[in-house]
């Protein structure tokens, strides 16, 4: 009995107080209280790097507007390839091609190479993954190739292809192959026992496991393999195409030197930057929506 | 007496390490009739969990054999279910995909497609779990999670379900319910069970016949006590019932008088 009345006490009293608060004051404190959140967070997520920008172009101005800089200023940049930067689109003869098809000749061949990479990659790491043996005797090889610098291998390549294009994209190929092969190994090694006793209970076949547990298990480390692939690839294209020539990204840059057109080098490496960073958070983003699942379970 | 649905025969384990052979289990020998419910209890450390992967197949036994059905194990297979311990859902893939990974793998070719999610279905539904099915194991709780590896491990319709501590990892209350529906099934489709456990009252209130341990290195079985109690078994009548008092008094002698737990016994 007296229990149940302590109860009945103690939940009446302070429950309806709460409801009040809760309806009364809430709805109106909550919505206020997101506008203002929302709009520090934009202003916070944007306004730091347009003043660092901002800043970094002032200092460049201040430091480049003598008549006697051997470098151009940000306006002198504007002036000098205003016609570069507002036609990116321009289509000319040879080498003479808007910025966009430049980017995107360089992207086809990182596009190949980089597919070729990411097959051949996920594939030789799942065996040395997998055998020990296999590691044994393939871990030391690697390790020894993936230090050759990627633009050594261009020589070779060019005697083997006797092209300059499908050598650029064998360079992309052997410079991103290496962080895909060993960041797939690890992620292999790193099943937990568990699933692979789950697959070993329902007896899935070589290539059920290979689809439904390992690749899906390894995912985050491949992606971060990827992403580490994707960004060597973009700083390989740059340099291969210098040397090879013919259309692209690399090539442009190396021309417009010869050319003594320094505005528009500047004008390409902003570019580059660009094009890089979104490649990375492509990769980056598809790895989310991969590996949704497994990321904290 | 017959022979035996699932029989042990003098399992011996052992492992080799850096030449030094530890001895994990000595003459291990049981025999289990079909639908019989057993416990296997022991301390930590006294191999009871290796006797159950020997079962499963997943560890090869030093020597001795283990038959099912009239045939030898040496491989793991979906006619010995497992529930491990951790659950062991693919996080990946949601309830229902986890229990139908299994269900297509297990009946590819003796049942359609449409017969295929029917029976994932009512599996899940046997659990209670057919309304989490598109949810993934993140996101339900641990006794659900463990749900749905029984109701994984039933679809694949084992010769014998094989459960390695299936509710040592959960709260007390979420495992007394547990319990519970792991009886009711146990009822219904009549499986021969086959359980790890370091519960007393878990292997009392659920077993026909409790399998106690010797300790380690070397394990044996020191004694198999019958539990002698009608089913349904409801666990708030048996908190007081003379029967289940004894046979839980006996384990636990067993247990603390003359195994006690030794530790770093090396």
């Amino acid at each position: 009995m007296s229990v149940t009345k302590l109860k009945l006490n103690d939940d009446a009293a302070p429950a309806r107080k709460a409801e009040i608060i809760a309806l009364a004051r809430e709805p109106r404190k909550a919505r206020r209280y997101d506008l203002a959140t929302l709009a520090g967070r934009v202003a916070g997520t944007v306004l730091p790097p347009l003043v660092t920008i901002a800043l970094i172009l002032l200092l460049w101005e201040v430091l480049c507007s003598s008549p006697t800089s051997s470098l151009p200023s940000p306006t002198r940049v504007l002036e000098e390839s205003w016609e570069l930067i507002v036609n990116p689109f321009y289509v000319g003869q040879g080498v003479d091609q808007g910025m966009f098809w430049h980017i995107f000749a360089s992207l086809q061949r990182v596009a190949i190479g980089f597919t070729l990479a990411v097959i051949a990659g996920v594939a030789l790491g799942a065996l040395v993954g997998q055998s020990d043996w296999a590691m044994r005797g393939l871990d030391p090889v690697f390790q020894v190739l993936r230090t050759v610098p990627p633009l050594a291998w261009l020589p070779l390549s060019l005697a083997a292809f006797r092209d300059g294009s499908p050598s650029a994209i064998f360079v992309i190929f052997i410079t991103a192959i290496w962080p895909i092969i060993i960041n797939t190994a690890v992620g292999i090694r790193n099943i937990p026992t568990d699933y692979v006793n789950v697959a070993r209970v329902l007896r899935l076949n070589p290539l059920e496991y290979f689809t439904k547990i390992m690749v899906p298990s390894a995912a985050p480390y491949i992606f971060t393999g990827l992403r580490i692939g994707i960004g060597l690839s973009w700083l390989a294209i740059v340099a291969a195409e210098m040397l090879i020539g013919g259309v692209g990204i690399g090539f442009f840059i190396w021309d417009a030197w010869n050319s003594s057109l320094i505005s528009d080098i500047i004008v390409a490496l902003v570019y580059v930057g660009l094009v890089g960073f979104l490649l990375d958070r492509c990769i980056a983003f598809l790895g989310r929506i991969v590996t949704r699942g497994t990321a904290n379970a | 007496m017959a022979k035996p649905y699932l029989s042990l025969e003098f399992v011996d384990k052992s492992f080799e390490r850096n030449g030094i052979r530890s001895e994990v289990l000595t003459q291990v020998s049981l025999g289990v009739q079909k639908g019989e419910y057993i416990s296997i209890i022991g301390h930590s450390g006294c191999g009871k969990s290796t006797l159950l992967n020997i079962v499963a197949g997943l560890t090869q036994a030093t020597s001795g054999v283990v038959f099912l059905d009239g045939e030898v194990v040496d491989s793991p297979g979906p006619e010995r279910g497992v529930v491990f311990q951790n659950h062991s859902l693919l996080p990946w893939l949601t309830v229902y995909e986890n229990v139908s990974l299994a269900v297509d793998k297990v009946f590819s070719r003796t049942k359609s497609a449409a017969q295929r999610h029917e029976w994932t279905m009512r599996n899940l539904d046997l659990v209670q779990m057919g309304h989490a099915k598109d949810k993934r194991p993140s996101e339900i709780s641990g006794g659900m999670k463990q749900r749905v590896g029984i109701a994984r491990a039933l679809a694949m319709e084992p010769k014998v379900l094989l459960l390695d501590e299936p509710f040592g990892a959960l709260d007390a209350l979420t495992r007394a319910h547990l319990q519970d529906q792991v009886m009711q099934i146990h009822t219904e489709l009549g499986n021969t069970v086959l359980m790890i456990t370091h519960d007393v009252d878990e292997a009392v209130l659920l077993s026909d016949r409790i399998v106690m341990m010797t300790n380690g290195p070397s394990a044996k079985i020191g004694e198999v006590l019958d539990v002698p109690i009608a089913r349904p078994r409801r666990r708030i009548e048996l908190a007081s019932d003379r029967t289940y008092l004894r046979c839980r008094e006996a384990v636990l002698k067993f247990l603390y008088e003359r195994h006690r737990f030794v530790e770093a016994a090396e």
